[in-house]
């Protein structure tokens, strides 16, 4: 084992720590997609393309888009709603924008 | 022999009474039961606020750790549980991987005569040059139908769960009209930057994954992975573009039958041995020269038909995902 793929076994395993410590659900998808990303690493340093090019497109691609649009539709990705979210007046103006009144 | 009861007899029994309530005849609650017609429900945005401000008042109220003593305790309690079930659970781990095996001794099951037979022969057996693709398309090759049909199957019951049919009068569902701006809250319909990007990559990537499906036979890839990599170019085009582009060429009806054909194709071209006796017959189809394009006998159409099936399955269902449909 080389001392690149030591790099890369540390990385795996401070992301997975760090998806389930992450407080902010768009965080823990990000790091996830990072997590598969060094994942394809590790399988191209195994000698084994087919899987890294398989990791890579849906490990770091498909499944963090639908993980996206899942936080979308549940209204998880509120960055700019954060803030509002304590004055309840502005509360009530995002909700009438969400319903589309 | 029972008895016949007169009518003034029958009348007084349950089973009367029972069979009139059943057929609807008379409503035991009409005259008993003080019965007003249904108030229409009015929000008031007073009220909800007000209520709003009332639950954040319980929740800081029960999550007041420095005075919660019950609280506290259970978190204390809770996370001891959880260390301890964890520390088990590895050592249950570790002590199961003990008893494994070393890695490289004689004794494992990987070192059988089958991995031997696919290095040595897999070459002259399956014309391919991509060892694993002659495993998976040609030794293995129904798993990998079976797996192609999960992933038919998974799609199926996204459908079922996420789709927002049309009534049976063909009206849409309710739901879709208030999807529709919702879909776009928080994006921009028309990004320049996207688009342009998109404009440049999609090409890219979509011929990346029909190389890749292409080449399976001859390099690392395969239908799996070529039709990620095109499934995922279609989802980068449609986040560009929106539906009404992609709506010109992959509706619900081009799904369908692309995945009827690529399915119904690879189990005739693969059960055929079994209908002759599950025997692993001299194909008709020729081999070819190992490392030319047409090679490998089935292999590659064989890809093709997983590539299409796996694309098209990617597609839909970040499509149902996003609007419960195509």
């Amino acid at each position: 084992m080389t001392a690149f793929q030591m790099i890369l076994m540390g990385l795996l395993i401070i992301c997975a720590i760090s998806v389930s410590f992450s407080r902010n659900l768009l965080n823990s998808v990000l790091i996830y997609m990072s997590f598969s990303l060094v994942m394809s690493l590790l399988w191209i340093c195994l000698e084994s393309p087919d899987l890294a090019i398989t990791e890579a497109a849906v490990g770091a691609g498909i499944t963090s888009v639908l993980f996206f649009v899942t936080l979308k539709k549940i209204h998880a990705i509120n960055v700019a709603g954060k803030e509002q979210e304590k004055d309840p007046s502005a509360k009530e103006a995002l909700r009438k924008q969400e319903t589309g009144e | 022999m029972s008895k016949k009861k007169s009518a003034e007899e029958y009348h007084k029994t349950f089973a009367f009474h029972f069979f009139r309530w059943l057929k609807g005849e008379k409503d035991p609650y009409l005259g008993n039961v003080e019965m007003q017609p249904q108030k229409e429900y009015v929000t008031d945005s007073e009220l909800l606020l007000r209520q709003e401000k009332e639950h954040d008042a319980i929740l800081d109220k029960v999550y007041d750790m420095e005075h919660n003593v019950e609280l506290k305790l259970f978190h204390r309690l809770y996370q001891v549980t959880s260390i301890l079930f964890c520390l088990f659970l590895m050592a249950l781990l570790f002590v199961t991987i003990s008893y494994l095996p070393a890695t490289g001794a004689v004794e494992k099951p990987v070192n059988n005569e089958v991995a031997a037979r696919y290095i040595e022969s897999g070459l002259t057996e399956t014309g391919a040059v991509n060892i694993v693709a002659g495993m998976i398309l040609d030794y293995r090759a129904f798993d990998t139908l079976g797996e192609s049909h999960v992933l038919f199957v998974a799609t199926i019951t996204v459908l079922i769960m996420l789709r927002l049919d049309k009534n049976k009068k063909g009206e849409p569902n309710p739901l879709t009209k208030e999807m529709a701006p919702n879909d776009r809250i928080y994006e921009p319909k028309n990004d320049t930057i996207l688009q342009l990007v998109a404009t440049f990559l999609v090409p890219i990537i979509i011929i990346f994954g029909i190389y890749i499906i292409l080449n399976g036979h001859l390099g690392p890839g395969g239908g799996f992975s070529g039709g990620a990599v095109i499934g995922a170019g279609l989802i980068l085009y449609l986040n560009a573009f929106g539906f009404q582009k992609t709506e010109r060429f992959f509706t619900e009806k081009t799904y369908k039958w692309i995945c009827f054909f690529s399915l119904s194709f690879y189990c005739l071209a693969k059960s055929y041995s079994f209908f002759t006796g599950a025997n692993h017959l001299h194909s008709i189809i020729p081999k070819g020269t190992p490392g030319a394009i047409l090679s490998g006998g089935l292999i590659l159409p064989l890809n093709i038909a997983v590539g299409l099936v796996v694309a098209c399955t990617m597609y839909a269902f970040y499509a149902m995902f996003r609007k419960g449909g195509f």
